[in-house]
């Protein structure tokens, strides 16, 4: 019985992660090679021939391009913030932690306010004499615009996550490292560099994984701000599964995003590695 | 401390501009985060009119009659109960499957351990999300499509791995010494845990299953993809995106962004138990 014990106890979490995260990947790229229950690539041929494809693709990528980086230099200020603070720290976390809390959708909406025709940038520079009627921002004539929304309400919404296992890697950092350094000479910035950046490697792994995979799956947000004038492809994989309902090219579409997902992972893996024996 | 001073005045000097620029950069941070969640919510406190009118004013009139409109239209306060609903059984299947798991992986050392604890970081290496496709199928198969309890069981996914890890930590931090006294006072193993774990670990299980319903309450894309007629909040406000006057998005957005603020609230001691495990 004892020894039976903990399998018992992971059974139905076992279970449950087979019948309901398993099986179902299985399925996706089952149909993603099937259609009429023939094996066939017509799905992917289908998907790569429609004109929305690449656009979408390279849309997706991009984006990742530009926010997870911003994310990174922001997630890493917020952190050394909050682990120099005396007073106040678990405010401004709190603060700092807010968006981490707050749907994709609800941040787009957010940003929606600030960029609409009627919204607070317009009656920002208006009030400020710089433009005489307010801009219709998020229109197709401007897809400059629409990208800078979606940045920024992806910056808003997903530096929260990154922030917090920032500080959980620092406070896992000896104090003594960054004391023998001072003894030495080294300055706050080369502190940073060279012993808090290189010990903060696990957190960053984990915390570039999650990321990049999120940045991967943006939807919400680009629906609320973009529409369809900003194709990324989890909307695509909305747009097959629901308005042309072909779930052979919405699978398609399901792989090629778990396909990035996994190379990124795998490389963000690979450059950050930490050997065993350099592990604290 | 910053390198040796030539002069003792340019020295304090430094370190005066220095704990300036720090003080200025946590209020900028400070209020990047908090500025656009006040505008949204000035919005849903605007009358209709006030929401189109131009130029905006950062201060609403605290006007209830976009929220009055929200309430009252068709579908919403459905909407709202069946993300409630969702929300809860995702809780209760999160933490039912996953502080069972997470008590095994703390008190036993068993072969297989490392291999389920990959199971369960993997899940985080993909998009959940997309996992709706394939379960669509299962769920008409099986006749849950379009059910309170088939959505949950894909969200239950998603809050499943976090609660595995959450109660792992917090398990962790409970000495085992307590439940050997109980075993020696005539405790039976089960009831060591209900009287002597359970109370002890009760407020970070608590935090987890209100982590759980926040993850259900925000997600988007698979509630999109999996309810129909029983919609969730969020897949109401994004396929009405397009139909929906400013006025209605925004109210919506507002009231998808209340709990959120204070669920964090509630939950910001256990942040990093979720993150910080994930450095290992």
């Amino acid at each position: 019985m004892p020894r039976a014990l903990p399998y018992l106890l992971l059974l139905p979490a076992t279970l449950f992660l087979g019948v309901f995260f398993l099986y179902p990947f299985l399925n996706v790229a089952w149909d993603s090679i099937t259609r009429g229950g023939e094996m066939t690539l017509a799905n992917y041929q289908r998907m790569a021939s429609h004109w929305k494809f690449s656009t979408a693709f390279w849309n997706t990528l991009f984006l990742a391009a530009l926010v997870v980086p911003i994310q990174l230099a922001m997630a890493l200020t917020m952190a050394s913030i909050v682990t120099r603070l005396e007073k106040g720290r678990s405010s401004i976390l709190y603060i700092f932690a807010i968006p981490l809390g707050i749907s994709d959708l609800a941040a787009g909406l957010i940003w929606l306010a600030i960029f609409e025709q009627s919204g607070f940038l317009n009656s920002m520079l208006y009030g400020l004499g710089v433009i005489e009627r307010p801009i219709l921002f998020l229109s197709y004539q401007n897809p400059v615009v629409i990208l800078i929304a979606i940045v920024l309400a992806e910056v808003w919404r997903a530096t929260a996550i990154m922030m917090v296992i920032l500080v959980a890697g620092m406070g896992l950092i000896p104090k003594e490292y960054g004391e023998a350094a001072e003894v030495f000479g080294a300055s706050r910035w080369q502190r940073f560099i060279r012993v808090t950046l290189p010990m903060l490697k696990p957190s960053l792994q984990t915390a570039l994984i999650l990321r990049v995979i999120l940045a991967f799956e943006v939807f919400a947000v680009v629906m609320a701000l973009g529409g369809t004038q900003f194709p990324v492809l989890m909307s695509e994989t909305y747009n097959w599964q629901f308005v042309m309902q072909d779930r052979g090219v919405a699978a398609a579409y399901a792989m090629v995003i778990l396909g990035i997902s996994i190379a990124f992972t795998l490389v963000i893996l690979r450059l950050l590695h930490v050997p065993k024996e350099a592990r604290i | 401390m910053t390198q040796a001073p030539d002069n003792p005045i340019s020295h304090d000097a430094v370190r005066r501009a220095g704990r300036w620029v720090f003080a200025t950069g946590v209020t900028v941070l400070v209020l990047w985060v908090l500025v656009p969640i006040w505008l949204l919510l000035a919005n849903a406190l605007s009358a209709p009119a006030e929401v189109t009118s131009f130029p905006r004013s950062w201060i609403p009139a605290f006007d209830t009659a976009s929220l009055a409109f929200f309430f009252g239209y068709g579908g919403v306060l459905d909407a709202l109960w069946n993300s409630v609903q969702v929300a809860v059984v995702t809780m209760i299947l999160a933490i039912g499957l996953g502080a069972p798991a997470g008590y095994a992986l703390s008190r036993f050392d068993f072969p297989g351990k490392e291999a389920f604890r990959f199971l369960v970081i993997m899940t985080r290496a993909f998009p959940l999300p997309l996992l709706a496709l394939p379960l669509a199928v299962m769920f008409i198969r099986t006749g849950i499509d379009d059910t309170i309890i088939g959505l949950a069981l894909v969200h239950a996914t998603l809050a499943l791995p976090f609660a595995v890890l959450i109660t792992f930590s917090l398990f962790s931090g409970i000495p085992v010494e307590l439940e050997e006294a109980a075993w020696t006072l005539g405790c039976t193993r089960f009831q060591a845990v209900t009287k002597v774990v359970l109370p002890l670990a009760a407020p970070g299980i608590a935090a987890s299953a209100v982590f759980a319903f926040v993850i259900s309450w925000n997600e988007v894309f698979a509630a999109a993809v999996l309810t129909i007629q029983n919609r969730t909040l969020t897949a109401f406000l994004l396929q009405s995106l397009d139909v929906s006057p400013l006025h209605l998005k925004f109210a919506g957005g507002a009231v998808l962004v209340i709990p959120a603020l204070l669920f964090i609230f509630a939950v910001r001691k256990y942040l990093f138990a979720m993150w910080g495990i994930a450095n290992r």
